[in-house]
């Protein structure tokens, strides 16, 4: 087996694109989820309305990709307000439902037939959208080490996009420590408290929505710009499951927590990948038993089974401390 | 194994169908799987609506060209399926064999020539007139209340006494359609007993051994009603690509009643098999709410669904019934999955992709009442079905969960949901 | 401080005493008015108030047997429940159909039977979250330490003051899952007089708390009094009843019974009445 290969490649995952999407779309659901209790599980819809409005501005509108950023942003905010005003005053699981349903009916619409001249139906929209982005490109050459490997233009995206999840990064250290933060941390605790405080629960539960959804459409921007395509089945509920993982494993309620969470979920998803794969390609692993169409599915069902593992026995997260876990199940 | 087998028999198969290669343009890592369709003149149709299922479960969409052409790019080997949409084609087109919807292309690797499909096309179907059609979907539309509603009466009892959204409620239809499938097809049993094994399958393993197994434990730990939510999400996506792992991502249908030729009974065309089926579906939620209403069990059920500290105290045995609750809620899930497999055959996700609408249907009845599920899924049924007399079939589901939307915009508790007490 | 001889509690009871004991009687400044309250929970009425007004700067106590509609009062009250009918007035304020959050803005301020002490914040911060008007509240200010830094630091002050009062200040950075129930009423008291208001509503006050704690806690009650605070509570443990209210309101089955000074409302027999029926139901725990 080829470990020098496999290490490149799960190191090249762990700082990769992939796990930049992942971090930034967690960074959003830490936000909801970790720190404002909100149970969005339509992320994949804030990502996918990022990434369509980009594509479909540029490509068919021929906008400044710059506008389009900002009308990508704007889409995010409408998405949020749709979902949140029905259901921000129901208890936990409606906005569940309702994101989840949300989530669907985007992916839907966007692969359809019928809208096909707009949004390209399943096969959706590729062209040169992100040229204005890579023209900014101060990279004339790729990055080629034994360990690492980026041609000039992954390297631009690689090197902004984890520009973008510092800054979401500070951005959630600063507004969870302020009042504002206390609020939003209360509410997860027990929003009756808060309303009796004199706290209108509904408006921060919504400004919550918005910032975390707005994080989640940079999540769109940057997987449409680094693939120069917006695909429908992209955005689908698994990403927003695998983004839950991502941050569970890093630790929900920790600013860090998505960032860490995304770098090691993905290092193990390839490298486990990468392993099966040569163990099959040097048939360590009997064909009947493990095909190479296989590897792919067994991604799913490890994801799946952490998934179910963490949050039995480590809900805090991997580097979370036994004295939260014990506030955990009181709570 | 077995799978394996009748992959290589598949591509077999699948190879006498195929045309002499065209030249070969496929550059690179890509085959293309293509076709022509052209109508009784030979004249090419343009927009028919063609998808393409991947081994690894991907689909993708596209239409024929103004030469008639369509075609699709590949980049990986294994089993593909390749799906027309009658519903495109125009007026006064029909399929030659209608009940042929599919075609198996198996692309061994990706050097090889491009595959060619070919659909052939007769007269189509006379159009029916609005009513006739509304009639039609109505019926269609209380088939799939029906089967919506046998999973989510579960779903709804389950929440209802343990108070955990199970997103992994869906991996029960598959386990009834799957597990249908390979008593059927690998065992080679006639469909009635594969059937009833699988139902004896669903109860034991999908109801009994998942409450003893996973969640009771779960419950005894104290776990959060949204920790056991993503955990049954995580159960969920592991159990559905098992599923994938062991059974290949391609529809597949029943060996017997696989392609029943329609009843024709006033304007409503039906299939015998779907006539049994719904009449027995029916007859299990009469029986359920029976249950509910008359047995002890059942009343204790609800009992434990009002108030579970108070049934406790009053001396009912809460594990007992939440065990029962999810014996009997994947039973019914499993049966649910029998009829949808013998409408439009089983497939790894056929669980997951109706989860939603059984989500939607539970909600619109509001949450946690067995009679408010079994509403919301008529509801549900047909409205989708009757929708495409409006809009386009393909956005059916799309029009369903929008309603939903609406509707707890409009009316929070759901159609028969009562407001609860706070505080 | 007050002397105990000039206190708030005098003039509650001399602006009380020629208050006649009757349900729904009239009372000189009365804070509240509600009339004609209902709430329905499928067939059952669960609340039915006809007319009940609660006086200004006196202690008023809630009290009923089990189920007797008393803290769904306290919920319709707080535009925490809505009602199916009725209207209700907070310093002449019409309050039906206001928002929770709105009302504890105007100064009426509750607290709930089951604590709401927000665990994983800690004691400090459970607090903070009391205070009004915070800039920092505000999503783009909160971004900026400066606008509300000063704000911050006084909110803090007021509050090592309240926690001190509430022998609460060992605790302080402590998260709030580590206190023990006592000490999570005491929280949630002095959390509520962050608020500062004008009227302070208490559900079962002494609900789960030990004995030991007990007295400090009808101290700390007596003391809203002193600072001029109205006081209406939810109870059910007679003594405590007796010990510090000024006025005491009683509702069986959703209606006001009877009404009057302590000791003349616990020989009444519409009462004695209410309690002795309703021990054979003694498992319609409220929740």
């Amino acid at each position: 087996m080829d470990f020098l290969f496999i290490f490149q490649q799960a190191i090249s995952a762990a700082i990769g694109v992939n796990a930049i999407i992942y971090a930034l779309a967690a960074i959003g659901l830490n936000l909801h989820f970790g720190y404002t209790g909100l149970l969005n599980f339509g992320q994949a819809g804030f990502l996918a309305v990022g990434a369509y409005t980009v594509a479909v501005l540029v490509v068919s509108f021929e906008v400044s990709i710059w506008l389009a950023f900002l009308a990508g942003i704007g889409m995010s905010i409408l998405l949020a307000l749709i979902l949140g005003i029905p259901t921000l005053r129901l208890r936990a699981d409606y906005l569940a439902i309702v994101t989840i349903a949300a989530a669907e009916i985007i992916r839907q619409v966007a692969r359809s037939v019928t809208l096909r001249e707009y949004f390209g139906g399943s096969d959706g929209i590729t062209g040169k959208f992100g040229a204005d982005f890579f023209a900014l490109n101060p990279f004339k050459a790729g990055l080629d080490t034994p360990i690492l490997r980026f041609t000039p233009n992954d390297l631009w995206v690689v090197l902004v996009g984890w520009v973008l999840v510092a800054l979401f990064v500070v951005l959630t250290w600063a507004i969870v420590r302020s009042p504002w933060g206390r609020v939003i941390k209360a509410i997860r605790e027990d929003e009756d408290a808060v309303r009796s405080l004199g706290k209108s629960v509904y408006l921060y539960k919504m400004q919550s929505l918005i910032l975390g959804g707005v994080i989640g459409s940079f999540a769109g921007f940057v997987y449409a710009i680094s693939r120069q395509s917006v695909q429908p089945d992209n955005y689908s509920t698994a990403l927003t499951f695998f983004a839950y993982t991502v941050l569970i494993l890093g630790g929900a309620a920790r600013v860090l927590g998505p960032v860490v969470g995304s770098i090691i979920f993905w290092f193990l998803l390839v490298f486990v990948e990468q392993i099966l794969r040569q163990a099959v390609a040097n048939d360590l692993i009997p064909d009947w038993l493990l095909n190479p169409n296989q590897v792919g599915q067994i991604r799913f069902i490890l994801v799946g089974l952490g998934l179910m593992l963490l949050m039995i026995y480590r809900p805090q997260g991997i580097f979370g401390d036994k004295k939260e876990l014990a506030l955990n199940a009181r709570a | 194994m077995k799978r394996h087998f009748a992959r290589v028999l598949l591509a077999v198969v699948a190879s006498l169908w195929f045309l002499p290669a065209l030249p070969a343009h496929a550059e690179g890592e890509s085959v293309v799987i293509s076709g022509v369709i052209v109508d009784l003149s030979q004249a090419p149709i343009a927009n028919v609506e063609f998808t393409l299922t991947a081994p690894d479960g991907s689909t993708q969409t596209t239409v024929s060209d103004a030469t008639g052409l369509w075609q699709f790019s590949v980049n990986q080997t294994g089993g593909f399926i390749v799906e027309i949409n009658p519903e495109s084609l125009p007026s006064g087109v029909g399929l030659r064999e209608p009940d042929r919807l599919t075609r198996s292309v198996f692309v061994f690797n990706l050097n090889n020539s491009p595959a060619q499909v070919q659909y052939l096309t007769g007269e189509g179907p006379k159009r029916a007139s609005f009513t006739e059609r509304a009639l039609q979907l109505t019926l269609d539309g209380i088939v799939l209340g029906v089967t919506i509603g046998l999973a989510a009466v579960g779903l709804s009892l389950i929440f209802g006494t343990t108070g955990l959204t199970n997103f992994a409620h869906g991996e029960l239809i598959t386990l009834g359609g799957l597990g249908t499938f390979f008593f059927n097809s690998y065992l080679g049993l006639h469909l009635i007993p594969s059937a009833l094994i699988a139902l004896v399958l669903c109860l034991a393993i999908g109801g009994y051994a998942q409450d003893k197994l996973l969640w009771k434990p779960l419950r005894r730990r104290g776990s959060g009603l949204i920790a056991m939510m993503v955990i049954s999400i995580g159960f969920g996506l592991m159990i559905r690509y098992i599923f994938l792992f062991f059974f290949g991502g391609d529809r597949e249908q029943f060996l017997q009643y696989a392609g029943q030729a329609g009843l024709q009974i006033g304007p409503f065309s039906i299939t015998p098999k779907m006539i049994i089926a719904t009449i027995i579906g029916v007859v299990l939620i009469m029986l359920t709410i029976l249950w509910l209403t008359r047995s002890t069990l059942g009343k204790a059920s609800r009992a434990v669904s009002d108030n579970p500290a108070l049934a406790s105290a009053s001396g009912i045995d809460v594990e007992k019934i939440i065990l029962v609750v999810w014996v009997l809620g994947a039973f019914l899930a499993g049966f649910a999955g029998i009829m949808m497999g013998l409408n439009q055959g089983v497939q790894f996700i056929m669980g997951s992709d109706t989860l939603l609408l059984i989500f939607a249907a539970v909600t619109l009845g509001g949450l946690g009442t067995a009679y408010g599920a079994i509403v919301g899924s008529m509801v549900v049924g047909l409205f989708i079905q009757l929708s495409t007399l409006f809009i386009p079939t393909e956005l059916k589901y799309v029009g369903a969960l929008v309603v939903l939307i609406v509707i707890l915009l409009v009316k929070p508790q759901g159609i028969l949901g009562r407001r609860e007490r706070i505080g | 401080m007050h002397a105990p001889n000039t206190s708030q509690k005098d003039r509650a009871v001399l602006a009380l005493q020629n208050v006649e004991a009757r349900p729904g009687v009239s009372k000189p400044d009365p804070i509240i008015v509600a009339d004609n309250v209902v709430r329905q929970f499928g067939g059952l009425t669960a609340v039915n108030v006809e007319h009940v007004e609660i006086q200004r700067g006196a202690i008023t106590a809630l009290i009923g047997p089990n189920g007797a509609g008393k803290t769904t009062f306290f919920n319709l009250l707080t535009g925490f429940d809505k009602p199916n009918s009725g209207n209700w007035t907070f310093n002449g304020v019409e309050l039906a159909g206001v928002a929770p959050h709105k009302v504890a803005r105007m100064g009426m301020v509750r607290t709930f039977q089951l604590t709401k002490a927000l665990f994983r914040l800690s004691v400090m911060d459970n607090m903070r979250l009391g205070a009004k008007n915070q800039i920092g509240e505000g999503i783009l200010r909160s971004l900026l330490p400066f606008f509300w830094r000063n704000q911050e630091a006084q909110i803090t002050a007021r509050a090592e003051e309240l926690l001190q009062r509430f022998k609460l200040d060992a605790k302080k950075d402590d998260f709030a899952a580590a206190l023990s129930g006592g000490q999570r009423k005491l929280l949630e008291m002095a959390r509520a007089l962050m608020v500062e208001p004008e009227l302070v509503m208490l559900d079962e006050p002494m609900a789960g708390v030990n004995p030991a704690l007990t007295q400090s806690l009808l101290e700390h009650i007596k003391d809203l009094r002193e600072q001029g605070m109205t006081v209406l509570f939810v109870e059910h443990d007679m003594d405590m009843v007796r010990d510090i209210s000024d006025w005491v309101i009683v509702m069986a089955e959703g209606k006001v019974v009877a009404e009057g000074p302590p000791n003349s409302v616990m020989s009444n027999p519409a009462v004695i009445d209410a309690y002795l029926g309703a021990h054979h139901d003694l498992t319609l725990e409220e929740d």
